[in-house]
């Protein structure tokens, strides 16, 4: 009975396995399926307006390069200070939950604080609306990435440097960091593909354009916003425009992913 | 530098918490005159956007229109007293005050509906993603895990968007096939949110199995205990918190999706019969909404916004009770 | 590495800008007019390189947007009286006409026959399987299944509802009474879904069976749905054709005096579903020249381009009225 029962959870489990692999595998067979078939030059080298992605691609990587341009050094800050000043305080354990907050609330939240704050005041979507949902989405991220990463650095480093008389500064900047660099890029390049496929906080703050635009101050062209209304589109030609984008962005994401991963396995060795 | 170097970092810190308490504070003030009008009552009501009247609304007089010769023998005079004119009064509701009607706004329909989507999607993710993390840390050998894992790990990365469009395109129809009712449905949407949050409470389970020092486990398998029983009577208890904190981790993700619900959810204010049937959910709402809305329908959906908010705010704080400090 | 790249992108693309050339124009709103418009903006852009940017968010937006003044212009199918328009510093001018059918999806039935009691019965919700009676009599060589209706509608603000609810309030007694003409209605049929846009109803039709929904005739066509054949005003069987929404278009009366303000639908003759579309334009931003540059040279130029997307363009006489009026106005 015992060993049937083990047979039986084993099978179970395996099968579990099965059944989520299938289902994942379904939706990459479908992407690829769908979006290679639209794949062409025309889509990098044309805007949406002429049945191309090139705008919306860029648009989207400007956005999210900005909010990670912004978000490294407040986010590598925040996490510096909670690893080198902090102490066990209270205080650092406090901001720590609040990051854990920010990274776990919903993003179309972010949407509304951002089109409450900048959409409204300023009377239209922006890119940089855009830009500021996107880095707050993605600060917590850099914030717990340092944190951890910093903590793995070994406190001897940290004494012999303070014994030859460096500043908490210039250990921070030149010891601690430098060691812990190659897992603090890891994270951020994770951050960045989290982001850079992100829908939801963009509908309603960049808004998206059929046109060529790098001016962040106005409605700017973004590929997810892009794909989500080329989708509903009855029209078959956008469906798979919708398609193409949906892969490229997939693509993409699992790209820096994989890079990232490789980086973090380097170090490790 | 130093002194510098510090306060910068400082300020950088306190600014998660401005934005956090800035959050929190512009959508509570958006949603106030909502919250004024609505009060409580608004998390229980049914309706959306329903026009409550209040007296028989009076025909206006002196209409510029002309009534066209070939109406004439219509069956009512002025031909158009029936057209609501709510676009005259959109942007300022101190209007809408003196209006004989008012409009009703409530979040039950949505609520219900995000809890619902955010169960289906639990009942059916739960159970894949245990067998994948145990079959991954205890069942298969290490050259067919790694490849899985990492498999796993890039599924987890994927957009949610992705998962939407293949749930309108091919799952939506799949299920209705088997199941019956419409390609959009409560049930759809639950699924979809099932297989998204599938490689990501995986993942962390799966973590959280390769806590468990070999050592306990090997003491149990010399004492003749089967697979079954080293995972139910070692693995689970000793990585309990951590798989609690995974799931719970997963059901804060569900709750708050918006992409991967907003193509299959059906988006009608109107509460299901069965599970086949189309409703809606808070960041369906939101996402649907936005543009159009103005005065106080504006301020209804930062209401709504507000509710998420706190909702996935309660959901982080169980689930970093059950993991206690990270690793 | 990497960030190095993703930072020197980032960089690019703030130092090139726009060089401030061509004229961007925001626009947005009804989503019945996006074919027209996304074919007019696309030669447009193609000659001139100004941009007109028009996302269909619904009319309901496009109202919103251009009262708050986030876009430069709005498209609704709803038509705002003089008095709002003056209220808001609006002016508003039709661009096309268009027309909304019955799109269904039901295997088999080619040529659904829809009378005015089919019409008013499912959507008020008393007819609710497509083997009744009043569906049956009009189709009798038709196989109608016992299947239940699934009626599908806009989950937007929309302007196409406000023309098919208006049609209805016209048609039907009942309706008027209890619903009228609204931009969004709750409706009365229990077994219905929502769609997000007049693309997302159609998308929904057709990936739903024995489902009915309004969807504007542009969408219905390109998207290959069924339409249903109605009954008129002058109880005749009118198939949906270009050419029976120009026999009904002729009894519009668009009058620059009241600005515009008509609505169009049930006309005695003709495919009795139709409406214009309108844009609306602030009497004084910034832009508002740009845009009447734009619409005049959609109208007097390439006004038949938008035929074969399925409208029916407006007639010389009132483009011409449409020019006077912006004249009027002192916008051109």
């Amino acid at each position: 009975m015992r060993l049937i029962m083990n047979r039986l959870f084993i099978i179970f489990s395996t099968l579990a396995a099965v059944v989520g692999l299938f289902f994942l595998g379904w939706i990459l067979y479908t992407l690829c399926a769908k979006g290679l078939a639209g794949l062409s030059l025309q889509v990098f080298t044309h805007d949406l307006i002429d049945g191309g992605l090139r705008n919306v691609i860029v648009g989207q990587l400007i956005m999210s390069g900005v909010a990670t341009i912004i978000g490294i050094p407040v986010g590598m800050m925040a996490g510096i200070y909670l690893q080198e000043y902090g102490g066990n305080s209270k205080l650092t354990e406090f901001i720590r939950d609040l990051s854990d907050v920010m990274m776990s609330a919903p993003s179309i939240v972010v949407g509304t604080f951002v089109y409450a704050i900048i959409v409204i005041p300023t009377g239209h979507t922006s890119g940089w609306a855009g830009v500021l949902a996107l880095f707050i989405l993605m600060v917590p991220i850099i914030v717990r990435t340092t944190d951890d990463m910093l903590k793995l650095v070994p406190i001897e480093l940290r004494e012999a440097g303070m014994a030859i008389g460096a500043s908490k500064y210039h250990v921070t900047m030149n010891i601690v960091i430098r060691y812990a660099r190659e897992g603090i890029m890891t994270g951020i390049l994770l951050a960045f593909a989290r982001v850079v496929g992100e829908t939801a906080p963009l509908l309603y703050t960049s808004g998206s354009s059929e046109f060529w635009s790098t001016d962040l101050t106005s409605t700017f062209p973004s590929l997810t916003v892009s794909i989500y209304n080329l989708a509903t589109m009855p029209d078959e030609e956008m469906v798979q425009l919708g398609w193409t984008g949906a892969f490229l962005l997939t693509a993409m994401v699992l790209i820096i992913n994989l890079i990232g991963r490789y980086a973090n396995n380097k170090q490790r060795r | 530098m130093e002194l510098i170097f510090k306060k910068l970092a400082q300020i950088s810190a306190s600014l998660l918490f401005v934005i956090l308490a800035a959050t929190t504070i512009v959508l509570y003030l958006s949603a106030k005159p909502a919250i004024q009008e609505f009060g409580a009552g608004f998390l229980f009501e049914s309706r959306w956007g329903v026009e409550e009247t209040k007296n028989v609304s009076e025909v206006v007089p002196n209409q510029e229109l002309v009534v066209d010769g070939e109406d004439a023998d219509d069956f009512m005079e002025d031909e158009d007293d029936f057209i609501d004119d709510e676009d005259f009064v959109t942007d300022d509701d101190t209007e809408s005050e003196t209006n004989d009607s008012e409009i009703i706004y409530g979040a039950l329909v949505p609520i219900i509906g995000t809890i619902f989507s955010t169960l289906i999607a639990m009942l059916f993710s739960i159970p894949i993603a245990m067998g994948i993390a145990v079959f991954l840390s205890e069942i298969a050998s290490a050259t067919l895990a790694k490849p899985i894992s990492i498999a796993i790990e890039l599924l987890a990365s994927i957009p949610s968007i992705i998962y939407g469009m293949w749930g309108l395109f091919y799952f939506g129809p799949f299920i209705a096939d088997i199941f019956g009712g419409n390609t959009v449905s409560l049930l759809v949407a639950g699924l979809v949110l099932g297989v998204m949050v599938i490689p990501f409470m995986a993942a962390l389970s799966r973590d959280a199995i390769g806590t468990v020092p070999d050592m306990l486990k090997e003491s149990a398998y010399a004492m003749g205990a089967t697979k079954l029983e080293v995972i139910k009577d070692v693995v689970f208890p000793y990585a309990k918190s951590g798989i609690i904190g995974s799931i719970i981790l997963s059901f804060g993700r569900a709750l708050g999706e918006t992409m991967a619900v907003a193509f299959v959810i059906g988006g009608v204010y109107q509460f299901v019969g069965k599970v086949t049937d189309p409703t809606n959910s808070i960041p369906v709402v939101l996402a649907n909404s936005f543009a159009e809305s103005s005065g106080l329908s504006l301020s209804v959906l930062f209401y709504l916004a507000l509710v998420l908010f706190v909702m996935s705010f309660m959901v982080i704080v169980v689930a970093k009770h059950y993991l206690l400090r990270r690793k | 590495m990497n960030m190095k790249k993703i930072l020197a992108l980032g960089l690019l693309g703030l130092t090139i800008g726009t060089a401030a050339h061509a004229a961007k124009i925001e626009g947005t709103g009804s989503s019945f007019a996006y074919p027209a418009y996304k074919a007019w903006s696309k030669v447009y852009y193609d000659e001139t390189d100004n941009q007109v940017n028009y996302t269909p968010t619904g009319s309901g937006s496009g109202i919103k947007e251009v009262i708050a003044g986030h876009v430069d212009f709005g498209g609704s199918d709803k038509p705002l009286k003089p008095k709002a328009l003056r209220k808001h510093g609006l002016i508003m001018f039709p661009t096309a006409i268009g027309a909304i059918t019955f799109a269904y999806n039901v295997e088999g039935v080619d040529n659904l026959r829809l009378s005015e009691a089919a019409i008013s019965g499912i959507m008020l919700g008393k007819i609710k399987y497509w083997d009744d009676e009043p569906i049956t009599r009009e189709n009798a060589g038709a196989s109608l299944p016992h299947k239940e209706i699934l009626f599908v509608h806009r989950s937007d603000k929309s302007g196409t509802t406000f023309a098919f609810t208006y049609y209805l309030s016209k048609m039907n007694k009942e309706w008027r009474k209890k619903f009228g003409a609204k931009k969004v209605v709750e409706w009365p049929s229990k077994n219905r879904i929502a769609g997000k846009g007049n693309f997302g109803v159609a998308t929904a039709i057709k990936s739903n069976a024995y489902s009915i929904g309004y969807v504007d005739y542009a969408d219905a066509k390109k998207n290959g749905l069924d339409m249903a054949i109605i009954e008129n005003r002058e109880k005749a069987f009118i198939k949906p054709t270009p050419g029976s929404f120009e026999a009904a278009a002729v009894f519009a009366d668009l009058d620059p005096k009241k600005d515009f303000y008509a609505n169009i639908a049930y006309p005695p003759k003709g495919y009795p579903v139709v409406t214009a579309t309108f844009a609306l334009v602030p009497k004084d931003g910034k832009n508002s020249k740009e845009v009447i540059k734009f619409f005049e040279y959609a109208l007097t130029k390439k006004n038949q381009l938008i035929e074969p997307v399925g409208y029916v363009p407006l007639p010389e006489a009132v483009i011409k009225k449409i020019q006077g009026y912006w004249v009027e106005k002192g916008l051109k």
